[in-house]
């Protein structure tokens, strides 16, 4: 059962072939069995599970009409607040905080009647690109435990790609639903910048920062999109518009006719070979199935990497100004006669991590009187030629293409110790983010040098997502019959399960 | 090549409120000539002329009708203070520090 979609065991609960309950904990089950290895969850909420599951069994047994994905057991980037459950955002200045309110997400969530099993491990404050930087350790991928899932949802991709969650909620800033959902073999969207409420998520780069769906396929990704996504007054950059129709565009799946635009700038050099290999072997199917594919030109591109790592910095020096000891989470040195200042410094050093500091020092500099316009300045603007690029580029196709990440999964510790080669990995998510717009990326095979998961990217115009679910599940399916089974079933079996 | 001193990381870190150790600053300032030579390749284009984009929507003051609506409690609010007085954040000295 845990093997089966979303989709399917939804069908299963509305069936009476199984409960929520039983479900449930099948998936704890799995947890228990596996996540010694993978280290996807930082809480497993045994109890707070079984209890939601037990009631929507009795809401389903009294006859109730419940949501499409009542019942199904998901897994939360541990960035969105949930009441009562021990919320960190993967620092140890959150260690033990227990939020008093609900995120927007959280509340739609429980709304829909989906089961919340717990937080997953993440690069702190969602800074990084493969879940190193957790102030828990890092999380390990299902396809080679000497590897990362990327980042910096890791532990929410790991959780699905490891069959520990048939669904999982992350947070993309420059790609951290994107990237981590490629190196791990399954299917992640980063929604149109408003699409879905930020009250709750933990900010990081407020510009940038979008809560999206996990899922290991088009159709449960889109589901969970559609339960998660609309207008919020509480957040007030939520868009006030109907939430496209991402089911719809999932289930009907067809690209004849559609025009998909390669950009020039987001392939070739720096790509790992059999990245580019699964790409250009995922443009001829699209080409099969009768779509038009052209080449766009996006010249600011190359700069887009520079710009988001001073955008999305400086806002995080203001963002995290916040944790400041004084009203909640951690606070160190409170001694007779220490200044509130010396406290906040002291906490500070203990609770932030290392690639924390690095970005809040960044951010300072480059927001400094004397730097402002060279540096913060100059970002802004190379942002506005993205969007231009992307607004000519989106008038001579309907969507976009790329591969998702420039390689395959890296070992643990490799890049660890060199920040740039780090932040390069994010090279063709980024822009999505700088312009605000929404992107997917579904797994397009393995790469024949090193047998990992190798990501296709589609981008699409804001609000314009039921796109990404178009175009991805027609490429899904037609992959899947050449493939003759899910990606995933070539993943190696984990000890204890 | 850009960089920054030990001194220059150390007067950002007491901006940004972070004490730092030596070993840290040391750190940081070797690792910043590299970052910062990356991200001002967005000095390479011309920009003159070019309108800045701080956010990819149109943002609007929001206004909603003066009514009160419910709320955290006193408690729940300072469920999660590190110290608390008298239904209040207790917090460190914040008058008369030095300088």
């Amino acid at each position: 059962m845990i093997h089966k979609s979303a989709a399917e065991m939804a069908k299963a609960l509305t069936n009476g072939e199984t409960s929520s309950v039983e479900l449930t904990q099948l998936h704890l089950d799995r947890i228990a069995a596996v996540d010694g290895d993978v280290k996807a969850f930082l809480h497993v909420d045994t109890q707070g599970a079984l209890d939601q599951a037990r009631s929507v069994d009795e809401r389903r047994k009294s006859g109730e009409k419940l949501s499409p994905l009542a019942g199904i057991p998901l897994a939360l980037k541990d960035v969105l607040a949930q009441k009562d459950v021990p919320t960190t955002a993967g620092s140890k200045i959150l260690q033990g905080w227990l939020p008093p309110y609900d995120s927007t997400v959280v509340s739609k969530l429980k709304d829909a009647g989906i089961v919340i099993m717990g937080k997953t491990n993440m690069d702190e404050f969602a800074m990084g690109s493969s879940t190193e930087n957790s102030g828990y350790g890092p999380t390990f991928n299902p396809w080679d435990l000497t590897r990362t899932p990327g980042g910096s949802s890791g532990g929410s991709a790991a959780a699905v790609s490891s069959f520990e969650a048939p669904l999982a909620i992350g947070s993309d800033t420059g790609g951290s639903i994107r990237q981590p959902a490629a190196l791990t073999g399954i299917v992640g969207v980063r929604p149109t910048y408003g699409a879905v409420s930020r009250f709750g998520l933990i900010a990081y780069s407020s510009s940038l920062d979008q809560a999206g769906p996990f899922g290991r396929t088009v159709l449960d990704t889109a589901l969970l999109h559609e339960a998660m996504a609309g207008h919020d007054p509480k957040d007030a950059t939520s868009i006030n518009a109907p939430v496209p129709a991402v089911v719809h565009a999932a289930k009907s799946g067809d690209v004849k006719g559609m025009k998909i635009g390669v950009i020039k700038q987001l392939q070739g050099e720096g790509y790992q070979k059999g990245v580019q290999a699964r790409f250009d072997e995922s443009l001829q199917v699209l080409a099969s199935l009768g779509a038009e594919i052209v080449e766009v030109d996006c010249p600011s591109f190359e700069y887009a990497l520079a710009a988001y790592y001073l955008i999305a910095p400086s806002e995080c020096s203001s963002n995290l100004a916040r944790f400041d000891a004084m009203r909640y989470g951690l606070r160190v040195g409170d001694k007779d006669g220490a200044s509130a200042e010396a406290v906040m410094s002291a906490t500070r050093d203990a609770g932030f991590g290392r690639e924390v500091k690095r970005r809040i020092i960044l951010g300072t500099y480059a927001l400094s009187s004397g730097y402002y316009d060279a540096y913060y300045g100059s970002a802004q603007k190379i942002r506005t030629l993205i969007i231009e690029d992307y607004a000519k580029a989106f008038a001579k196709a309907d969507v976009l293409v790329s591969p998702t990440a420039p390689t395959t999964a890296y070992k643990i510790g490799e890049k660890v110790d060199d920040p740039m080669a780090m932040y390069l990995g994010d090279v063709a998510t980024i822009p999505v983010n700088l312009a605000g717009i929404c992107g997917m990326s579904l797994p397009a095979g393995l790469a024949d040098e090193d047998n990992l998961p190798v990501g296709f990217q589609i981008m699409a115009p804001a609000m314009q997502d039921q796109r990404l679910y178009q175009a991805g599940a027609a490429l899904e399916a037609a992959l899947l019959t050449k493939w003759g089974a899910p990606i995933l079933s070539q993943a190696p079996a984990l000890k204890g399960a | 090549m850009s960089s920054l001193s030990r001194d220059d990381v150390a007067k950002l870190a007491g901006l940004a409120r972070i004490e730092m150790t030596e070993a840290e600053l040391l750190e940081l300032s070797s690792q910043f000539g590299l970052i910062l030579d990356a991200v001002a390749r967005v000095q390479e284009m011309d920009l003159s002329g070019v309108k800045a984009t701080s956010h990819p929507q149109p943002l609007e003051n929001i206004a909603r009708a003066d009514e009160v609506l419910p709320s955290l409690s006193p408690e729940a609010a300072l469920s999660a203070a590190p110290a608390q007085e008298d239904s209040r954040f207790r917090v460190p000295q914040i008058l008369g520090e030095a300088e």
